[in-house]
Formats: C-alpha cells, structure tokens, sequence
C-alpha cells in the first residue's frame, strides 16, 4: 500500500482522492444559513464550532465532503455545515455512509450519531461498519441520555438513572463505546470532550488523516436532561487529576503534577501507579494487537479515578471501499469493461429464422 | 444387446409434460435443467417450475424433502409450466408419494425399483408396496431398476475404475436423464458436453456420469417396455436469437442494463433471503460492469446502504422478499420523502412471516402499495413472465430515475426459478434513459444563485438530482418535512398538505408516462374481462384459450403497472358486465379495483404455493361467463 503526502501535509493514500480547494476556506465557507436549533447551553454549539473550524484546515473541497445523521439532537448537525449532508433515520446512518462512501472514493464522508442512534436502534450497523473499515469518519455525541424525546436512559448511562422512564432507576448495564469499538476492531478510536476544543481538533484531524472507519466519542453535556454528566473532566480544579492524554509514543503519566502512571497489574489489567513507579506503560496507538488500547478503554472515573482522553488506536488496514473499487479496476483491466449484449447472450443460444 | 430391431411407434404430439422427481439429493434439478436445455436446443417453445423443499437436505427419503422439476414443451407457443404430468419420473416411494396425486390416470410412470425398500417404504408412510398393492394400476408403469444398472454400467465403463459404488450410484439422475432423452427424441450432444465441462476436473466422475446418461439412453432402445417413443416438432416462433432464462437472471440482466442506459453505476445492497439471493449472486458477477454489490448485515442495512449510493449517484438497487421489505420500510419512506431514485425488488413468497420461503404468493401487493407510515406513495411494476423481468426491470429504473422515486419491482418465486426460451433483444431497441444530474443553481435569491433542491420539473414534479462533489449545490437533504421548492425544514401546516400532495400528484402523473390498459378479446364479443398481475400471466391467457376454443367469449387484461394504473384502467373495466380477478392471494388487487374504480370485481383466489393450473382457470371462466 502506497502512502501518500496530499496538499495538506496530511499523510492519507484515501482522503488524496478527495479533489482540493480551489483556494483557501474558512469557517464561513462551512457555515449555512439554517438557525441553529439546540436548547441554549447545549455542548453540540461547541462541537459544532470545533468542526466548522477545522473542517477549511482539510484542505479538501466543501462540495466533496458529506455529513449522515441519524436521529436525534446531534444529528441535526448537517443541517448546519455548508457542505452536502442528509438527516436520514433513526440508526441508520453508518448502512447509509456505508454505500455513499463505497460508490464515490472521490467524498470526505462523516456520520454524526448520538449514543442512542448509535449504540441502541442502530447498534448493529455501528459494529459492522466498524468491523468492515468503510473509509468513514463517525463522530458519537454521548450525553449519556436521550434528549429529543426527552430525557429516557440511554446505552450509556448508568445504572441505577432515574429518568422519566425508569422512575426505580435504571436496570441495564451501560455500554463503554471505546471498548465496544475496540471489540469490533475499529481501526481508530478516539475519545474527546466537547469544551476542550484544542484536544478535539486534534482528535478530529487525525480521525480525517484515518483511512478507514474513525470512531470518535465525544462526551457531551446535555444541559437540560442530564446537566454535569462530565463534570469532572471539565472543573478546572479537578481535571488534571481524573484525565489521561493519551499521546502515541509518550509514557502514560497524568496529574496535576504529572505524579500518577499507568502500568500492567499481574492480572493483566492496568492500574494507576504514582509516577515513577517501574513499568509505567508508554502509549502506542499503532500497535496492531487491540489489547492495550482495550486495556486502557476499561480505565474509568468510577473504577479508576481516571478517564483516558486522545486516540486509543490508530492501525493502517485495508478498506472495505478500496479493497472493493479494487476488485472493480482489476475485473476491467482483465477481462475489459463490460458488454451489455455478449453478457446476456452468454450460455446456449439458438436461432430460429 | 440384441441385434434384432424392433419396429417401435413414434407417436407426435402438440406437447409433453415431464416432471422429475426425487431425494433432494438426488440431483432433480440438474436433470431438469437438463432436460430442459436439451429440449430448448431442439427448438420447442417451453416454461419449467422447479418446486423443492425449503431445507437443503430434510432428511432422507422422507416425502419432506422430495424435489421436484417440471418441464411443459411444445410444438407451439405454450404459456404454463403445464397442469398435470404425462409422465412422472420417482426415484424413490417418497417422491412417488408426493406426486402421484397429481398424475392423471392413463398417464407414464418411471419409478427406481431399487429404491422400493421396506425401509424407504416405510420412510415414504407407504404401509404396502405401491408397485404391487395396485395403487399403481391407473398408469403407464415402466419399472426400472435403475440404481443397479447405473452402477453396473459405470463399473463396466472405462476410465471409471476409481470411482467407488456411492459415486456410482449417485449417477443415476444421469440413466433417468439418458432414458427420458431416449423415449422423447432429446438431442443428447448437448449433455455429454455439459458433463465434461461440469466434471472437469474429476474426469473418472464426468466417465461415470456419460456412462450413466448413455447407458440410460441405451436401455430405452434395448427394453421391452417402451412400445412407444414420443417426438414434439419444434416449435414456429418468432425468427431471432433466443436462449433460456429464468426470472431471477432475466432480472439481473435487466438491471446491468438500467446501468447501461442510465448512464449510472449501479450499486446493490441486499441480504441473503430465497427466492431472491440469486439476483445478489448474478450480479456480484459482473464487476467490470462497474456493479458494486454489498452483502450488508441486515435488510435495513442493504436498503440503507443502496440509498446512500443513490444519493452519491448510482443507480441503487436492493433485493428482497416480503419479510425484508417488511423491514425495510422505514427506508423506503425515507426516500419517499428525499426523492432519490431506488429501485425496490421483491421476489414474493408464501406469507405471513416466514411462511414458505421456495413457494411462490402474490401476497405483498398490499404492502408495495401501503406499508409505510404516513402518505407515502410508491410506484409498482410487476412483471408477466421470466423473459419479461428483463424488461420490466428496465422499466423500473426508468421510473426511479425520471420520477426521482423509489419504485418497487414485484416478481414471484415462481418467474424467479421458472424459465422459458427468451428472443434476445436487440440493443437499439432498448430505451434511452440517460440521466443527466444539475450542475447549475436553479434559483434567485436575494444573494444571488441558489440551489433549490425540491423546485420541481414542472411537467413531471420531479426534483433535481444534484449529486455531492458538484460545486456551489451543496445541500441538505432529510426525512423531515421540507419547505417546497427551497427544501429547508418546514412544520407549516399549509406547506405539508401541500408537500404530502406534490408527492401523491408526482406518481400519480405517472399514468400519463405508461402504456394504456390493452384487452387481448379475439371474438370482440366478450361480456367478461379477467384482469391479472405478474406471474398469472401465462395461466391466465391459457385458461382463456381453453374456453374461447369451446365457442365461449372472454376478454384478457394485464396489468404491468399497479401504482398508478394505466389511465384507461376504469374506462375498460367498466365496459365489461363482469371483471374477473384470479390471483394468489386473498384478493389484493380486486381491493385495489374496487376501492378507485368502484367496479364490483369477483375474485378467483388461492394460495398454495403453486401458480394456477390453465383447466383449473378454464372452469372458472366458463363458470363466470355461463352464470
């Protein structure tokens, strides 16, 4: 496989397919006229933002970039970027993607789903894009609740939540994305948080330089419903202390004073150590075996008094729509391009005058 | 071998109707096929329905899992894979079991004595022996140890020496193939080619199988028996290039075409589901056509996947029966409302749920037509014949492509696996359906050029295709109710009654793009119209040859589009004192017909799994017209 140095600077053989900008863009370029519509305070506007902002870094034309939703407060996110996009159906955004990004190699493709979309009604599609590596860029929105029909338990809160439809609270187990992403051999997953903009952009970009299938979850306050949810990661007082960084290649060390570490436990699972401790693990995102970065997925605050932040894995793999745009190009070149009236006369044919 | 030739008669008949019958392992099938193949080489006009059990392998012997093939040929043009058999091959007393009901007295019977065990007997729920308790003696009985004499046979063959007794005995579809040959006349070139082609690769079991096929063959010549052998005359069809073709392949084809016509990449989500996986299979062939094909995860997934492509600009595909459409639904609401080109294929089945995968049922018309929440209008096609898939496929895309729709194709299980001689077309005579996207904005607004996504032709009121990667068209696009002509989100009132409208006048303006309603009526004498749908077709106009030949008059209508209806549906129905509705189903159509032209239809309705007989239809039509 070739890797290739595309105008940006961005090493990606798949996003070189992608036509450039004819000239520089902005955040303006992306912006559309549609009034942005989530409740005041919502964590999407910052999302929103970072990717508005980003987005001209690409380098990529706007016409050749698309944006799939599902259903749900994020997936009115299209509606608001400059750029082609489609609100489709609750969950269905990746099946979606999926054959959009199959049939034109020349689109920048972007699913915006949310942790119900994607991980209740649309959990199945959500595995198998993963699974497949469709040169696609999913971006989960988790605020741990359902907000459009508001306020329901979601996949991802926890257990024991009292929501208008779980007054006992709730019974289910939630999910952990990353590892669930993890699980199904996603070849990128990220994490981020919808105020650090800083830390999302680069999360972003590095999911966009992806060939391949990009998980990325983004924690999300939803203000209204589930106000606070992600506290502890953002309180300027306390973050440090409870968020890992994970950065490829550097020793995982976190804290205010950068004095806790991360190292192998005997059973195999990771545990926090005070920095300088012997084995301290170093972070590589690239590794080809899923185990570490899964480790490190099972690191929470509840568990751990820690929460990972960054790219937990980063592989280079064969893409389903390369692989099958492939198989395309070498039928042609072998057996030349098709004929519509030998193909339908094949097999046994007779005349009768 | 005896020296002596013995005088024979050969009797000419106007058409045969042959049927195998057997273990589902025992290669039914391929007999058929084969058979078939050989009597389309001769140049007989044929139809053939394949009727096997649901599970790969149901156990042995059991009248659960006996496969059947039935092969109706013809010195003249024919329409149904035929009533009841002439001659009925059983390999073993279950097939013979599961058959004989159908044979009428008088007629031939082949059965494999070698099989007729206690133990198969029993297997079968035969509590005597058949072959000599007299349930038997209505019919012709040739009784023919054939699995003792195809393994003699291969045994004495040469080049066959490792082939152990089990291979051996697995040729005996081959004696039974090579004895029919015989007894109708079959040119045989064309199977002892095929064997070495299919056995390539195991010579001793392509020697075996010839050795089988001849040595069946041969038997026919040396027995006692066989006091007669039979000869169908080729039949006088139109002058042109044919082959054989089932529906499920004529489909496939039909769709490469729309591609070649549309000018567009053609991209087909699907999932697994009989009858219709041949379709993904056929296709998945034909790379270098530009065919992409996606095995998707789930229905909802093929449907899904096939919309997104569409939405880039290909032509989206997906294939199905009536459980998947069932769950695709909510997609195909969904490009209702984006207006996106989608072309739906359902192979129907025996319903409700599961109910029988390899049968054949006109029962989805009722869900192609209103199976989705909200006004959600859907154009329907349906083709009459396997040949005719081809061409109703192509008109499919048409309307997908020119209406911006999604359009549902509705085949059966019975075109899917059926087959008949197909005149090839001739390529200048297929239509032109190029597509050309929007590349310019279509509006001003107060800034200047705008793309309006839903300003509708004002002749068709279909919207622009404006495909990503197009320059300053960039848009959104979603299931929820958009503003006319401009496309943004709209919850006015006004605006979604008048959306919800646009879209029911946009298909319903179809019947103005569509062939009339034509009534086949010889005498111009008929008081009675029968009108059908897909796959009746045949039946249909056989049943009504029969009664126009006693005297009777009778008129025949078909429907090849079913949303909308040719617009002069009502003017013909109403100029008939009776309109007569056969389907299978419990009368889909004939809710249809009554409830928009208010014509008091009668039904003929059954639902077995099996396309109508032409006697059966016959004796209805007699019945309605002498009421």
């Amino acid at each position: 496989m070739t890797v290739t140095t595309n105008h940006t600077g961005i090493s990606n053989r798949l996003l070189d397919l992608v036509p450039a900008a004819p000239a520089q863009q902005s955040r303006k370029d992306f912006t559309s006229d549609q009034e942005v519509r989530w409740c005041p305070g919502c964590g999407d506007y910052a999302i929103l933002a970072t990717v508005q902002g980003f987005l001209p870094e690409l380098g990529i034309a706007r016409e050749n970039i698309a944006f799939i939703s599902g259903i749900g407060c994020s997936s009115r996110f299209p509606y608001y970027l400059q750029t082609y996009g489609m609100h489709s159906i609750h969950g269905r955004a990746p099946a979606i993607a999926t054959g959009l990004a199959t049939s034109r190699p020349d689109l920048s493709v972007w699913v915006v789903t949310g942790d119900g979309d994607a991980l209740s009604i649309g959990g199945n599609h959500l595995l198998h894009a993963l699974r497949r590596n469709v040169n696609l860029k999913i971006l989960m929105f988790n605020n741990r609740i359902y907000g459009l029909t508001k306020g329901q338990y979601s996949p991802t809160s926890e257990v024991g939540k009292i929501t208008k439809s779980t007054p006992f609270g709730s019974l289910d187990r939630p999910y952990n994305p990353v590892s669930l992403a993890l699980g199904a051999e996603a070849t990128f997953v990220g994490r981020s948080i919808d105020s650090d903009r800083a830390h999302l952009t680069s999360v972003l970009r590095a999911a966009a330089e992806h060939p391949g299938t990009a998980f990325v979850e983004i924690f999300q306050n939803c203000n209204i419903f589930n106000d606070g949810a992600f506290d502890a990661l953002k309180d300027r007082s306390s973050r440090d202390d409870v968020t890992l960084k994970l950065a490829h290649g550097e020793p995982l060390v976190f804290g205010a004073e950068g004095d806790k570490a991360i190292r192998r436990a005997d059973d195999g699972s990771l545990e926090v150590v005070p920095a300088g401790s012997p084995g301290v693990l170093v972070h590589d995102a690239t590794a080809t075996d899923p185990s570490q970065a899964f480790a490190l997925s099972r690191l929470t605050g509840d568990t751990h008094g820690v929460t990972p932040i960054g790219i937990f894995r980063s592989v280079d793999a064969p893409t389903y729509d390369e692989a099958l745009n492939t198989q395309i190009s070498d039928a042609r070149e072998k057996q030349g391009a098709g004929d519509l009236m030998s193909l339908i006369s094949g097999g046994e044919t007779w005349t009768i005058d | 071998m005896s020296e002596q030739v013995r005088e024979r008669e050969t009797r000419r008949l106007d058409r045969v109707v042959v049927r195998f019958a057997g273990d589902s392992g025992d290669g039914m099938q391929l007999t058929g096929e084969q058979f078939t193949s050989e009597t389309a080489t001769f140049g007989n006009d044929l139809s053939t329905l394949p009727d096997f059990p649901a599970e790969i392998r149901a156990p042995a012997g059991t009248p659960a899992g006996v496969s059947g093939f039935q092969l109706h040929y013809s010195d003249h043009d024919i329409l149904t894979p035929g009533d009841a058999p002439d001659v009925l091959v059983a390999m073993n007393p279950a097939a013979l079991k599961a058959n004989l009901k159908d044979l009428p007295p008088g007629a031939s019977l082949i059965v494999n004595t070698d099989a007729f065990t206690g133990g198969n007997l029993k297997k079968a729920g035969y509590a005597t022996d058949p072959l000599t308790d007299g349930t038997l003696d209505p019919y012709m009985v040739h009784r023919v140890p054939l699995t003792s004499m195809t393994i003699n046979a291969v045994h004495a063959a040469e080049g066959t020496g490792s082939v152990n007794k089990k291979e051996a005995e697995r040729a005996k579809n081959m004696f039974a193939l090579g004895l029919m040959s015989w007894l109708y006349h079959r040119p045989t070139e064309g199977t002892v080619g095929f064997l070495e082609k299919k056995f390539a690769k195991r010579p001793e079991i392509a020697a075996a199988n010839i050795a089988a096929f001849r040595a069946g063959f041969n038997y026919g010549e040396t027995t006692e028996s066989f006091t007669v052998t039979y000869e169908v005359a080729p039949a006088r069809m139109r002058s042109g290039t044919y082959r054989r073709i089932t529906g499920n392949l004529a489909l496939s084809y039909g769709l490469v075409a729309a591609g070649e016509l549309t000018g567009l990449p053609l991209f087909l989500g699907s999932y697994p589901i009989t009858p219709a996986s041949d379709i993904l299979h056929e296709l998945s062939k034909h790379k270098r056509f530009g065919v992409r094909t996606f095995q998707a995860e789930d229905e909802i997934a093929g449907i899904g996947a096939a919309l997104g492509a569409s939405f880039g600009g290909s032509l989206g595909i997906t294939t199905t029966s009536g459980p998947g459409v069932a769950l695709k639904s909510e997609t195909i609401g969904l490009a209702v409302s984006l207006e996106l080109p989608l072309v739906i294929v359902d192979i129907q089945r025996g319903g409700p749920s599961t109910g029988l995968p390899t049968k054949t049922e006109q029962s989805d018309l009722l869900q192609a037509m209103f199976g989705r929440n909200g006004e959600a209008p859907v154009p329907i096609v349906a083709p009459r014949s396997p040949g005719d898939c081809f061409d109703a496929a192509i008109e499919a895309a048409r309307l997908a492509t020119k209406y911006r729709t999604p359009v549902f194709l509705l085949s059966d299980g019975y075109l899917a696996n059926g087959s008949e001689p197909w005149l090839l077309p001739i390529r200048e005579t297929l239509p032109d359906l190029k597509v050309t996207f929007t590349t310019e904005p279509n509006h001003t607004g107060p800034k200047g050029p705008e793309f309006w996504p839903y300003l509708r032709d004002p002749e068709t009121l279909a919207r622009p295709w404006a495909v990503p990667g197009t320059p300053g068209l960039e848009h959104r696009i979603g299931g929820i109710e958009k503003s006319d002509g401009q496309g943004n989100i709209s919850y006015d009132p006004a605006n979604h009654d008048r959306m919800v409208r646009l879209r029911a006048a946009k298909v319903a303006g179809i019947a103005n793009d569509i062939p009339p309603l034509e009534v086949e009526d010889p005498s111009e004498q008929a008081r009675v119209l029968v009108l059908g749908w897909g796959s009746t077709y045949g039946p249909i106009a056989a049943g009504c040859r029969r009664v126009r030949a006693k005297g009777l008059h009778v008129a025949q209508a078909h429907l090849r589009h079913l949303n909308p209806f040719p617009a002069n549906t009502g003017e013909i129905l109403r100029s008939y004192d009776k309109v007569l509705i056969p389907e299978m189903n419990l009368g889909q159509l004939r809710t249809l017909i009554r409830a928009e032209f208010l014509v008091d239809a009668i039904g003929y309705n059954q639902v077995r799994g099996l396309p109508f007989k032409a006697a059966e239809l016959a004796g209805v039509l007699e019945d309605v017209i002498n009421q």
